[in-house]
């Protein structure tokens, strides 16, 4: 289901909204900055020298927040915006925001589902095409001119080899659509098993590694969730294996990741999102099995554009008194 | 003496050679004395190899045993000088790849050559008339490589549009930390994507990139039945209704070149092209021209006018992304390639029918 926020509303309340205090985390998107200026008086945490300076200034003024997954809303941020309504966040993954404190405190709290499934789920292939069939590689040894002196070698057909994916939510069950073209046979970890699903699913992540060549971390990031990758699940998923992580870097071990990988046990890794962006776990800058992307999932410009509209429409409904377009709470 | 009379002359025996007419008990103890000649076998088939032969190399896998393999790069002679010899010249079979051109004038000088094998898709390098004019066979590569092209040719696009590889490079030299976010790349699903050649490899894509949310249509020298996809007569006509454009045809006299400045203005600005077919069915100096003035939108290239040489200008370009002729090099696809190569020749020597025959199209 795509949901399709109106754009530019041009009704009474729209004009009214104009004082309205909107504080933006970090710089996100030029576009949603421009959409939200013309709509609320937005505020720019990153323009103030500190996060106490600018609460000491305007946190009275702030009746809601748009985050993203550098910078949401943690406990301490919620506390100290008495006027706070809702937290929209630019992304659909929720852990950067406290959702309890938000609940306690009767704030709303919308993401941006469904329009970013596609770009999330085309990068978990390119990962997966990039890191067997060594595109950057290739590309790499066009360009150094080493193409003159000699071919490149193999790589690894791609084309039905076993998916394993963790979380089969709206990411992962792209994910699994797309694999399925490519004839790979696909099996899946998820809290409980899904019925009308006819993928082979298996109860923990480290029983989906033993039987699948290419694992894919799609799920959410919870308590469950963190670390869902470790020394166990490495193990199993062997020197023939493949990690593509599209979720979040808090759910791989990070160390025994590049451990693995350095030592030959993990055949490689597809990375998009790592423990501690922007840094990226420099010891694999020079593996030709790895790719390795700045958390790049869902950034084009169509689906930011897409992200930034649905941002603006569910502020405008919530301060419309309308429903929200795409709560979570 | 008559030619088919029972005596045997053996050297060094004690019958004498004044012709005693030999029974066949007074043979036998001699016999048991000493063993007859071999009859005489037939030699080994020589094989020209005009390359070397780099995908048994790639395996590390022996030649097939039962053939004589010339190896022109093992002699001091220049390749020239190594077809005049009467050793190039005793070859009967040429193994050969889409470097190595097997025209009129090499048959002419490979008086005994019987069959031709290619180990690459396509025969464009081969003269296929002047071998049935001979009554030379030819056997190709067979048809064992469509998933692995076609899984290239989306890997290329999603890099070209997602800026897969200019982003890993981007992480690699420590500019995620230092200078930010990178640039944003462009959405695959709602791209429509025309289907240059619809065949086997054309079909493996179609049916990949629909599942990533593309409208696929195509042009082929004639409509496909039981085909959806939207059929356009003319390569022009498909690309002025396209943003995405992969070539998966084969290379001959119409399609050299068919991807012309034209063609490529027609997919514009924001047009991604992508070949993994042949090199010269691209203008190569018009494409990369406008990628460089900007007029066409990126490029994600497995094949080149002059492999191994890639034009200078493609190399400090973002929106391009290079491929070393790399779509078919994988283990399975080149394990039955050796495996093929083997099979048509033992099948052809041994008087049986050729496993993968090449047929003029």
């Amino acid at each position: 289901m795509h949901v399709r926020p109106p754009k530019n509303s041009q009704s009474k309340d729209f004009l009214q909204m104009e004082g309205i205090g909107v504080l933006m985390t970090c710089p996100m998107f030029p576009y949603l900055e421009q959409e939200l200026e013309q709509r609320f008086h937005l505020h720019r945490l990153w323009d103030f020298p500190s996060r106490r300076r600018f609460l000491e200034a305007h946190a009275g003024s702030i009746r809601a927040v748009v985050g993203d997954t550098k910078v949401g809303a943690d406990a301490e941020l919620i506390d100290a915006l008495p006027g706070l309504e809702i937290v929209a966040t630019f992304s659909v993954g929720l852990d950067k925001i406290d959702l309890g404190r938000c609940g306690e405190k009767g704030i709303r709290v919308t993401n941006t589902p469904d329009v970013l499934t596609d770009d999330v789920a085309d990068i978990a292939i390119a990962l997966m095409l990039g890191v067997l069939r060594k595109v950057c590689g290739c590309d790499a040894f066009v360009r150094s001119g080493k193409w003159k002196s000699g071919d490149f070698g193999l790589t690894a057909k791609f084309s039905g080899k076993s998916v394993g994916i963790v979380g089969l939510g709206r990411i992962g069950s792209a994910i699994a659509k797309r694999a399925e073209a490519f004839g790979c046979p696909i099996s899946y970890c998820s809290r409980s098993e899904k019925p009308h699903v006819s993928y082979k699913y298996y109860p923990t992540a480290a029983e989906l590694a033993r039987h699948c060549r290419i694992l894919v971390v799609a799920c959410a990031l919870t308590e469950e969730t963190r670390r869902i990758v470790g020394r166990e699940v490495l193990d199993a998923l062997g020197p023939e294996g493949v990690l593509i992580n599209v979720g979040r870097g808090a759910h791989v071990d990070e160390p025994e990741l590049v451990a693995a990988l350095l030592e030959g046990r993990l055949g490689g890794a597809g990375l998009d999102v790592y423990e501690n962006e922007p840094e990226a776990a420099e010891e694999l800058f020079p593996m030709d099995n790895v790719v390795l992307l700045p958390h790049v999932g869902s950034d084009t410009v169509e689906t930011s554009t897409a992200m930034a509209d649905l941002v603006v429409a569910n502020l405008e409904a919530h301060f419309a008194g309308k429903p929200l377009l795409t709560p979570v709470i | 003496m008559a030619p088919n009379s029972p005596f045997i002359n053996f050297p060094n025996s004690t019958v004498h050679s004044s012709q005693v007419p030999i029974t066949l008990e007074s043979w036998l103890p001699m016999a048991s004395r000493a063993a007859p000649p071999p009859l005489p076998r037939r030699p080994p088939p020589r094989v020209l190899l005009l390359r070397h032969p780099h995908h048994f190399s790639l395996l590390d896998r022996p030649l097939p045993d039962g053939f004589r393999f010339l190896k022109p790069w093992e002699s001091p002679l220049p390749l020239d000088g190594f077809l005049s010899s009467a050793d190039a010249r005793s070859a009967e079979a040429i193994l050969t790849s889409a470097r190595a051109p097997v025209n009129a004038d090499l048959l002419r000088r490979l008086p005994e050559v019987r069959l031709v094998i290619s180990t690459s898709a396509g025969h464009n390098h081969i003269d296929l008339a002047e071998c049935r004019r001979r009554g030379i066979a030819v056997a190709g590569a067979g048809d064992t490589k469509s998933e692995e092209v076609a899984d290239l040719a989306v890997g290329l696009l999603i890099d070209v549009l997602r800026k897969v590889s200019a982003s890993d490079r981007y992480v690699r030299r420590g500019l995620w930390s230092s200078e930010g976010e990178f640039a944003l790349g462009s959405k695959l699903g709602g791209k429509r994507v025309g289907i240059v050649g619809l065949g086997r490899i054309g079909l493996e894509v179609a049916k990949r990139l629909e599942a990533f949310g593309c409208a696929v249509s195509y042009n082929s020298r004639k409509k496909k039945p039981y085909v959806s996809y939207p059929f356009y007569s003319n390569v022009h006509e498909l690309t002025t209704n396209c943003n995405v454009l992969v070539i998966c045809c084969g290379l001959n006299e119409q399609t050299h070149h068919m991807i012309n400045r034209e063609v490529l203005l027609a997919l514009g600005k924001e047009g991604v092209i992508v070949n993994i077919g042949r090199g010269p069915i691209i203008d190569e100096k018009e494409m990369v021209q406008l990628l460089v003035q900007g007029e066409l939108g990126g490029a994600g290239l497995d094949v080149f006018e002059k492999e191994p040489y890639v034009p200078e200008e493609l190399l400090g370009l973002d929106n391009v992304v290079l491929s070393p002729h790399a779509a078919v090099l994988t283990p399975e696809t080149v394990s039955n390639l050796c495996d093929l190569i083997v099979g048509n020749l033992e099948a052809f020597f041994s008087n049986k029918p050729l496993l993968s025959p090449l047929l003029d199209e």
